[in-house]
């Protein structure tokens, strides 16, 4: 009991070690005083200002564009990747799976810097060249994710399919694509996830002109903290808890079906 | 469509790798290797020996190392704790534990500042309670205390996964053999979860080692990482050939802790993110 | 083979509400081959689990050796367990597998390594000794997992359906092997299984088990010979089970046919179950069989022919030797000490039988 009882306290330690921060940031975003400390009354104006102010809706817009649109095509052309990897000798597999891992593993410093020595010697920072850095660094998540599950489906059932006179194209999509649909799905939301958080390849790819969210609070943060942020960062904090809860109960449901069925044996 | 086809589907890939894996890399290594003339040299690589530049790569590496220590610490028991639980919410309450993850990076560094400021919510607590106030912001400490914060979920994560996958038959299999708990963790529970530890500290070291956004925005700019070293030389001094020798010097660093790490990490795959 | 080694008391035990194991009563003689038989679900492995104190009993008692073990954790029981998914440990070798155990008890080091080459020699793989987990195939792991278990030198050795997983073949192969084993080393075994030939090729005892009651005790003899209800009956081999009418001592009605048989004390007209095995069906001319009918299938399956004959309402299953086209009128007779009766359930534990699918 002793043991259970510290057991829950470490837990609760953590939890607020994790949570305290979140939890004064979003007090904060509905303190009417300008104070971190004093609460001066209940508001939502640091709300309003933030939906009036174009910095920051630009940046939301901004990230919305870029994440969407860089997790589509790192999907796209992952999932691409995914099947002919798949279809390549080990020794190919080997050298494609190598290149694959340098987005993930290098610095992310240096994975942005390299971008943007290569875009400014052909073109002007942008937003394009933002768009082709996620891109960049994404695709490998979705590779990662679609991989493995091409691995389990075993080539035998897409033969069988050919077999009994299936086209390529239609043995692919009745007989592979639902068995690696999964994957690609956990690709696209890992990809866009990435995107979404990215700091550091933002920053050295963007140019002047534009900001994501990460970049826009960077640079307010650098000139000192406006009550604005607090209210942005409940907003981005409930989306992102809404999210993930959604997706967790669609699964964890069907887990739990698992365990009850495990332990009736 | 046949095997030897099908691997054509790689070609959009391959082609993207080329370009902008590949060829921005072979960029960063020609500015290293040259002078903003185009002449050859080493002296951007070698530049990583003065002093300023040494200092900064060993704070890089004491804040790092000191980082990914506290994050095993602390990450281990909690894993245990986690996967000890048995209930039917289970994958809620762990998911708790790594929803912070999925807030947005700079936020996580922007509740620290706030709550690390002179004026800021720590400082109003150990004076309410009589205490003398702390004043870490801009100081290693503070670096330290918000990586720890921002790469826990990340340690926490594949420790826990490396964890789940320990099937129950085997602490099983160790007790009927008449092994006792301190025996259990030691010899079954511990060496199992070495891939899981070392996919953390993977995802923890190499980020803490290269950031340079803590440091900047908690550091005050007092806290010269190398990250920051490379960041100024590029956007403020406009120095490319220097920066991109550090870069360089910074990616064979990381390129070696990995592989000291692999060759730990003999299952090769270690625990995945999902 | 008279002591008690294991002695389980009114054992019960439920999970989320639901009980498995309902005031369990069984011993185990040392040196006994005993079985625990079943389908999924039956509280079979719970039983085991139980013994080897991996689970706690919600009430009663297990007694091993003559003491009470039933709080003693499973690491300080005197007896080893070999897993159905064999439980390696796959980050040490199979020689470090086989020590882990003699480690623990600190033995000496040449000890240790006598015992490893005795117990790798006993299962037939010598010189394994520096191999990795992963490099052996399931029937070698199952043998390691064997090996990691004897070399303990525990009195009772319980095998939670360490063939499941195996190919036939190797099944039967390691059926012979573990009978040798057990031989050599006169230890006692307990055995978990859902395959009722392995259960009949090596136990001393079988125990019959369906949803937490246990249905049959008695050797692999009495047990195919002589079940004692229709669950037992229609779980060991393939049979015959009709409904039928004890009229009186020695007579009973199948089918609207009258027949003799040995079996005395049902009473008067008492419904029954009959059970008439395959084999003890004999196909003769129609006009001396008790029911005639016509072959609707036939199959040969090697040593016999496996007949299905329509008759009376019924569909006869019946091994023989001989031949008999499909569509050929033949007659059926049943020796009177090949008949079967078996009393209907009537008490909760017998009507668990009845629900079962």
């Amino acid at each position: 009991m002793v043991k259970k009882a510290a057991e829950r306290f470490y837990l609760g330690l953590i939890f607020l070690f994790l949570y305290l921060p979140i939890i004064v940031l979003i007090v904060l975003s509905f303190n009417d005083s300008k104070s971190r400390v004093y609460w001066g009354g209940f508001t939502l104006k640091w709300y309003q200002r933030m939906f009036r102010s174009s910095n920051i809706l630009n940046a939301f817009g901004t990230t919305i564009l870029i994440t969407l649109a860089s997790a589509l095509f790192a999907t796209l052309i992952g999932t691409l990747a995914a099947l002919g990897i798949h279809a390549m000798k080990s020794r190919g597999q080997a050298i494609m799976l190598g290149a694959t891992n340098i987005p993930l593993l290098n610095a992310d410093i240096v994975t942005g810097l390299s971008m943007m020595l290569l875009f400014v010697r052909f073109t002007k920072l942008g937003l394009s060249t933002v768009l082709v850095a996620h891109i960049t660094f994404t695709i490998p998540y979705v590779i990662l994710n679609v991989l493995p599950k091409l691995k389990q489906c075993s080539i035998s059932t897409y033969e069988a399919a050919l077999d009994l006179g299936a086209t390529p194209l239609y043995a692919f999509y009745k007989i592979q694509w639902p068995q690696i649909r999964s994957g690609v799905f956990s690709g696209f939301l890992m990809a866009m996830t990435m995107s979404l958080d990215d700091f550091s390849v933002t920053y050295f790819t963007k140019g002047a002109g534009i900001n994501t969210l990460s970049t826009m609070i960077y640079t307010e943060m650098r000139k000192g903290i406006i009550p604005e942020m607090y209210a942005l960062s409940t907003i981005l904090f409930f989306i992102a808890f809404l999210l993930l809860l959604v997706m967790n109960f669609a699964s964890s449901g069907r887990e739990h079906k698992k365990i009850k069925e495990r332990r009736r044996t | 469509m046949n095997k030897w086809k099908r691997q054509f589907l790689a070609g959009p890939y391959l082609i993207w790798i080329a370009g902008f894996l590949v060829l921005p890399l072979a960029f960063i290594l020609y500015y290293a290797l040259s002078r903003s003339d185009g002449s050859l040299t080493l002296e951007n690589i070698l530049a990583i020996a003065s002093p300023v530049h040494r200092k900064a790569l060993l704070l890089s590496l004491r804040i790092a190392l000191i980082c990914t220590f506290f994050c095993i610490v602390l990450s281990y028991p909690l894993a245990m704790i986690l996967n000890k639980i048995r209930s039917r919410h289970q994958n809620l309450i762990v998911f708790i534990f790594i929803l912070p993850m999925w807030m947005n990076f700079m936020l996580r560094i922007l509740a620290w500042k706030m709550l690390l400021s002179n004026n800021g919510v720590i400082n109003s607590i150990l004076e309410f309670l009589g205490l003398p106030g702390i004043d870490i912001l801009n100081t290693p400490t503070a670096v330290i205390f918000c990586m720890v914060y921002d790469f826990l979920p990340f340690m926490i994560l594949p420790i826990y996964n490396s964890m789940a996958r320990i099937s129950p038959d085997l602490i099983e299999a160790a007790r009927d053999l008449g092994a006792g708990n301190a025996r259990v963790f030691f010899k079954i529970i511990l060496p199992l979860t070495v891939s899981g530890v070392v996919s953390g500290i993977i995802m923890v070291f190499i980020p803490a080692l290269t950031s340079f956004a803590i440091s900047d925005l908690l550091g005050g700019g007092k806290v010269l990482m190398i990250g920051n070293v490379i960041e100024q030389s590029f956007m403020q001094e406009y120095n490319w050939n220097l920066g991109s020798g550090l870069s360089f010097v910074l990616m064979i660093f990381v390129i070696v802790s990995m592989m000291l790490m692999n060759s730990h990490d003999k299952e090769g795959g270690g625990a995945g993110i999902w | 083979m008279d002591k008690k080694l294991v002695d389980l008391k009114n054992l019960t035990k439920s999970y989320d509400n639901s009980i498995v194991l309902d005031n369990l009563n069984l011993y185990i003689r040392e040196n006994e081959f005993l079985t625990l038989l079943g389908p999924s679900g039956c509280g079979k492995t719970t039983t085991l689990r139980l013994i080897g104190g991996f689970e706690q009993p919600d009430s009663g008692q297990i007694i091993f050796d003559g003491a009470d073990i039933t709080a003693l954790p499973a690491n300080q029981r005197q007896l080893n367990t070999v897993f159905q998914k064999y439980s390696l440990f796959p980050h040490m070798n199979i020689a470090e597998n086989i020590a882990f155990g003699l480690k623990i008890k600190k033995k000496s080091k040449q000890y240790i390594e006598d015992k490893i080459k005795y117990a790798l020699k006993l299962v037939n793989l010598d010189g394994f000794e520096k191999r990795s987990v992963d490099s052996l195939s399931g029937g070698q792991q199952q043998r390691i997992a064997i090996a990691r278990a004897i070399v303990n030198e525990p009195k009772l050795l319980l095998l939670d359906e360490p063939l499941g997983a195996l190919d036939l073949k190797l099944r039967q192969d390691m059926q012979y092997e573990l009978i040798r084993l057990k031989e050599e080393l006169g230890i006692t075994f307990i055995y978990v299984t859902h395959d009722q030939e392995e259960a009949l090729t090596m136990s001393d005892t079988i125990v019959v088990m369906n949803q937490g009651y246990i249905q049959q005790i008695g050797t692999p003899e009495d047990i195919y010979n002589e079940p004692k209800n229709a669950f037992v009956a229609d779980f060991i081999g393939d049979s015959n089970l009709v409904d039928g009418l004890m009229l009186q001592d020695r007579l009973v009605e199948v089918l609207g046919v009258k027949l003799p048989c040995v079996d005395e004390g049902f009473g008067r007209n008492k419904a029954v179950d009959v059970v008439i095995r395959p084999e003890d069906v004999e196909l003769v001319a129609p006009e001396q069989g008790f029911f005639t009918g016509d072959v609707t299938s036939l199959i040969f399956k090697g040593v016999h022919w496996e007949i299905e004959v329509m008759a009376n309402g019924f569909e006869w299953l019946i091994h023989t030797t001989q031949m008999h086209e499909v569509g050929s009128h033949v007659g059926l007779r049943v020796d009177p000490f090949n008949i079967q009766i078996m009393r209907k359930p009537e008490n909760s534990a017998e009507e668990a039988v009845e629900t079962d699918e």
